[in-house]
């Protein structure tokens, strides 16, 4: 997302609620946001950055599916063409005779291949994996501090930048040069 | 912004801000442990060790150690299972269920009660295995592609769906638990002075570091595994039940079992989540979190649950009664008044009038009375567990079966280190996790906090005056 030679100023919150208004205003003035940090998910922050919707729902229902397709080929393909054995007189002739014995399995499986690589994705996209560099550039972040970085440039003066987020209620605000992913 | 109606008692109480949440969460992790935990810890090695030489004599010298016999073949290693899977329920129910329903005072009992789940699944499941003749073959539930032709399971039995259902339960209940405690961990670590610790929780905390769009995924992930999590867990002891509902036994075969398991598990789990949640916000110092008002909460969740287990207990009866076969109605009878009927009886006493004192307000705000209720009622729901599985067994059809059934020394040292290896689980988890979900409780502490409300209040009455 960051280009080398892009300006990042930071702006630091100590409120939810300042944070947020202060998005909403910086965005008005046609800045752009180039992420924000929070301790904890700020209710209606993603629609005040204009972040799309996540379709990780949509990849978990994929999944399920998955999921079903699976337990319905591996119960026909065991209990009906491998090995159509008479196990206490349970039809085996067809997979629909002996279906209400497979729901239970069914169920299981689309669960367990929804809920697993849901949580896979998640890792995968948000980039966190066991033993990860921290993402966020200032340790107070996950605690009780709220971060936004600002790409500095176009009409606005980098002063003037930091004069709109002191405005907005930022308790510090800096020029950041550093480079995060 | 974070309007609340007035008739909503705090939630959190105490002037507190966002920093005092993570002070008060990361004080147990961030102290060393004292004389009391190590006294308590060894206790529950101890217990735990001697479960294990319990379990080792079982699988080195034969299943014959046990109580079994030829009518009896399940008794204390089922009702052990049944009853651990059952205590697990409340986790689940309390992350899941009431994430669903948007409920805000599970915020400060979840991570507890998701803890308690994954311990006490970890506890049922080693049933399963060593209630096997031969737990060496165990890998035969599996359905892996093999050199006998491809020998495969058998899709029809509870016991294979049985192992579908655990392992499904138990591996997404922990991605569950362990996606919350990622923010809480990435906390933790960046409060970290020393290097081990430091990194310790470097490693755990996935590098997260509460990106916007992050959030807003762990959000989506967090509703729809309380989605995929709700169904599961009704689906978990519905399972379990037909292990016994399935059968061909008069007092087992029953279609009430699957809710009447569930709402049975949820009664006990919350029972469980009491008994602990009672002791950790004492230890710990967390009265301010872990309020008077969630106690009373969970108490009208196990007086709700209770009534609901009394109702299946009169059903079973009438049912018994009406249906006009002799053999249910002698298992009934038998229930009642034969040589177990002292099981019978404590398990209608314990399970069915102790959750009705919750009606009153009085006793169902008393720590005292709570905690020793929900001792109570984990008594009582382990003699439903045994009542259901021997009295069923040991008198059935044929009447030169009919045997008796009395433990040995194995069977209770396996259950006694059960419990001990739960509480070395459970010790550990409270020295070394977040034991509130301390990003989530962030969340409503603008809405249910003490001062917030108080601070709302104010204005409501200034705005009144215009």
């Amino acid at each position: 997302m960051a280009s080398t030679n892009q300006t990042i100023i930071n702006a630091l919150y100590d409120d939810d609620d300042v944070l947020l208004s202060g998005v909403k205003q910086v965005r008005e003035k046609g800045l752009e946001i180039q992420e924000v940090y929070s301790p904890f998910p700020v209710h209606g922050l993603d629609k005040a950055m204009g972040l799309k919707e996540t379709r990780i729902a949509i990849a978990a229902f994929l999944y399920g599916t998955l999921g079903l397709a699976t337990a319905i080929s591996l119960t026909y393909g065991m209990m009906i063409v491998d090995w159509p054995l008479n196990i206490g007189g349970k039809p085996s002739f067809s997979w629909g005779e002996n279906m209400p014995a497979f729901v239970p399995i069914m169920f299981e499986l689309t669960v367990f291949f929804a809920a697993h690589l849901m949580v896979w994705t998640f890792f995968f996209r948000n980039k966190i994996y066991p033993g990860a560099k921290a993402q966020n550039p200032d340790p107070r972040t996950t605690d009780d501090k709220f971060l936004m970085e600002v790409v500095a440039g176009g009409d606005h003066s980098n002063e003037d930048i930091m004069a709109l987020l002191k405005e907005t209620g930022a308790i510090e605000v800096s020029v950041n040069s550093a480079e995060h992913a | 912004m974070h309007y609340e109606a007035p008739i909503r008692k705090p939630l959190i109480e105490g002037d507190k801000s966002y920093h005092d949440i993570t002070v008060d969460v990361v004080r147990p992790v961030e102290s060393s442990a004292p004389k009391s935990w190590w006294l308590v810890f060894s206790l529950a090695l101890l217990a735990f060790l001697w479960g294990v030489g319990c379990i080792l004599y079982t699988i080195g010298v034969g299943i014959g150690t046990w109580g079994l016999n030829k009518t009896v073949g399940w008794a204390w290693d089922i009702t052990n299972f049944v009853w651990w899977v059952g205590i697990g329920h409340a986790g689940t129910l309390i992350s899941a269920v009431l994430l669903l329903f948007r409920q805000k005072w599970r915020m400060s009992i979840n991570r507890s009660a998701e803890a308690m789940t994954i311990f006490s699944v970890i506890q049922a499941a080693l049933f399963p295995g060593i209630h096997m003749g031969r737990i060496w073959l165990a890998y035969f539930v599996f359905p892996i592609p093999n050199q006998f032709g491809s020998l495969w399971v058998n899709f029809n039995s509870p016991l294979l769906w049985d192992v579908f259902a655990i392992s499904t339960y138990f591996s997404v209940s922990v991605v569950f638990w362990y996606v919350g405690l990622i923010p809480d961990f990435a906390m933790i670590r960046d409060r970290a002075v020393k290097p081990v610790q430091k990194h310790i929780y470097k490693i755990l905390s996935f590098g997260w570091g509460g990106k916007a769009k992050h959030w807003q995924r762990f959000e989506e992930v967090s509703l729809v595994l309380a989605g995929l999590a709700t169904p599961l867990v009704l689906s978990v002891h519905t399972i379990v039940s037909m292990d016994f509902a399935t059968s061909v036994i008069p007092g087992w075969h029953t279609t009430i079992f699957p809710p009447y398991f569930v709402a049975g598990a949820i009664f006990s789990g919350f029972a469980m989540v009491q008994t602990l949640l009672i002791i950790v916000r004492k230890v710990f110092k967390m009265e301010q979190y872990i309020t008077i008002q969630h106690i009373e909460m969970m108490n009208i969740v196990i007086m709700l649950t209770g009534s609901i287990v009394g109702i299946a207990y009169i059903t079973e009866l009438f049912i018994a009664w009406y249906s006009g076969v002799e053999y249910e109605q002698y298992a009934f009878l038998n229930r009642a008044t034969g040589p177990y009927w002292w099981a019978y009886w404590s398990m209608m006493t314990c399970n069915v009038f102790s959750p009705q004192f919750m009606w009153i307000k009085k006793l169902r705000t008393s720590l005292m009375f709570t905690f020793f209720i929900s001792i109570i009622v984990n008594i009582g729901m382990w003699f439903e567990r045994f009542v259901i599985i021997v009295t069923s067994l040991h008198r059935d059809y044929l009447p030169s079966s009919w045997s008796m059934f009395s433990p040995t020394f194995v069977d209770i040292g396996i259950f006694i280190g059960t419990i001990g290896f739960f509480f070395v689980l459970f010790l550990l988890y409270a020295r070394t996790f977040p034991v509130i979900a301390q990003a989530e409780l962030k969340t409503i502490l603008k809405s249910s906090g003490d001062n917030y409300k108080k601070l709302q209040e104010k204005q409501e009455q200034e705005h009144g005056e215009h």
